[in-house]
């Protein structure tokens, strides 16, 4: 469904060095790294809000290099989810919808599914702003998914949120992916997001990606000593890397 | 158990009681007592304007000898709706420049950004008097006398006033708007983009809509800018019947030893900046979502 190939691109002082990898129909890939290893800027190459100054990138057999975000048909969903303040709950979830020309309300009936299976349907009249942490991710989470996105990319979805807030958001992210099988790239720094969902698994540092496979592999044959401590199978029950 | 709600309340902040414990503390007393001799300072100048008109002027009838000739209440009518006519045509030229230009500030990096942006902050410290005779530098040489003969363009006339009041006010206006763009997160712009919207739609339905309030206050700002012209308008436009615009009316009449109809003006002009800061005040950052 994703294929990225040898991609280059710089945004400051900082470089993403040939950065390659797919990502399956219906798979569910998590990239892993500390803070500033290059996640966010690779998500971002992706949806095509960073230009990418070398490399291909494409989304179900189509190259979309040089797309426009809207060309691309992938669902963002970025830190701290990006709601908009000044739009309802229910406004938020078909905003994609409605700047194509959708009305609200025949929007609301195409997303009435996607709402159930968040549990949105009381919170749809509801300002963004008085929202909780876990209620912000799942409409965001919505607002993604309501374009039918051939691709969904999560920016650290869960990473700010309470420890029951965050395997709710976990287990509402493994039924997302059984109804509605999207492909989905997740980035995160947190081991545990990896062990709940993963397909398989990439480990980014320094603007490269050093390594692939399933967590298991990973574990039984990191591919340096970074991963071993990426995956923090050197620590004693941590999980945060 | 329900998570307890994320703040996402641009501008919020938190504050500190002046009287923290049993005694007041220096800092907050000292800081106080300015603020409230500044506030008395301003309220003293609004206050001695009513007061010179009330006690002074009613009492010898020369407020009520204006209200009785036309000629003066003409001329007073004339300079309010010049002013108010003029500075709403330099308010939509303002916001033409200063809208494009604040979100190009504020949103993209590049070489010499830091150049471009104190150029655009070269008429908030310019006098107002080298504006104006700037101005007249332009039109009398080169392209800008051509184009002035080309369009048959004449500086005393609405066209000069406007040209005054736009050069004057647009810097704030770009300054506040530029601010206003700042504070919405560019993410939101993104994600609106990642969603179906070419860059022009992302701004119109999401970015424009959360830096409304400070554009609308940068405008009222211009505004009031564009209102108390004066010194620009005395070098290139001059004094003449048909320009006499508030500022220079009241200029005019003070001279001529009529200050009633000076004062007057004044309090028309108070009554338009008092309406004028209210509505910046409502539509202060932070107040609109809160």
């Amino acid at each position: 469904m994703l294929r990225i190939e040898q991609i280059c691109l710089g945004a400051g002082d900082f470089r993403l060095r040939d950065v390659t990898f797919e990502v399956a129909a219906e798979e569910y890939f998590v990239v892993m790294g500390p803070t500033g290893s290059g996640k966010t800027l690779l998500l971002k190459a992706v949806c095509g809000l960073i230009r990418v100054a070398s490399g291909r990138v494409a989304i179900g057999g189509a190259d979309v290099t040089n797309l426009e975000p809207r060309f691309r048909r992938v669902g963002y969903v970025p830190q701290d989810s990006g709601l908009f303040p000044h739009l309802s709950v229910a406004r938020n979830i078909t905003f994609g919808l409605r700047v194509t020309g959708i009305r609200h309300a025949e929007a609301m009936a195409r997303v009435a599914a996607l709402v159930e299976i968040l549990g949105l349907g009381s919170l749809l009249e509801r300002s963004t702003l008085n929202l909780s942490g876990g209620e912000r991710q799942k409409v965001a989470l919505a607002r993604a998914l309501a374009i039918q996105p051939a691709l969904l990319l999560l920016d650290e979805p869960v990473s700010a949120l309470d420890e029951p807030t965050r395997r709710e958001i976990c287990h509402l992210l493994r039924r997302v992916k059984s109804q509605f099988g999207v492909s989905t790239l997740h980035v995160c720094h947190n081991r545990r997001e990896a062990r709940d969902l993963a397909d398989r698994v990439g480990v980014m540092s320094g603007g490269r990606l050093v390594q692939v496979g399933t967590l298991e592999e990973l574990v039984d044959r990191p591919a340096d000593p970074l991963v071993r401590r990426l995956l923090m199978l050197e620590g004693e029950g941590q999980e945060e890397v | 158990m329900r998570e307890p709600p994320v703040p996402h309340r641009p501008g919020k902040t938190e504050h500190i009681h002046p009287v923290a414990g049993r005694r007041a503390n220096v800092l907050s007393v000292a800081s106080l007592s300015v603020l409230a001799l500044f506030v008395l300072i301003i309220l003293w100048l609004v206050a001695a304007d009513v007061a010179y008109l009330v006690t002074g002027q009613i009492r010898t009838g020369a407020v009520a000898k204006m209200l009785a000739d036309p000629r003066a209440m003409r001329e007073i009518a004339r300079a309010i709706w010049l002013s108010v006519s003029s500075s709403l045509l330099t308010l939509v030229l303002v916001m033409l420049f200063a809208v494009p230009t604040g979100y190009a500030l504020s949103r993209y990096r590049f070489r010499g950004h830091a150049l471009l942006e104190v150029i655009v902050d070269v008429p908030i410290v310019l006098p107002p008097t080298v504006i104006g005779l700037s101005l007249l530098a332009v039109f009398g040489l080169g392209p800008g006398s051509w184009l002035k003969q080309s369009l048959h363009l004449s500086l005393s006339s609405m066209t000069g006033i406007v040209l005054c009041q736009f050069l004057v006010s647009v810097s704030y206006c770009i300054r506040a708007v530029k601010a206003s763009f700042d504070s919405v997160d560019v993410r939101l712009e993104q994600v609106a983009m990642s969603l179906g919207c070419p860059p022009w739609k992302a701004f119109w339905q999401v970015t424009l809509p959360l830096a409304s309030g400070g554009l609308v206050a940068g405008g009222v700002i211009a505004w009031a800018r564009a209102m108390g012209v004066f010194g620009a308008l005395m070098m290139l436009v001059g004094t003449g019947p048909r320009v006499r615009v508030m500022p220079t009316a009241m200029w005019l009449e003070l001279n001529s030893g009529n200050i009633v109809q000076s004062l007057t003006i004044a309090m028309t002009a108070l009554v338009m900046a008092g309406a004028a800061l209210a509505v910046v005040h409502w539509l202060a950052p932070g107040r609109k979502w809160a």
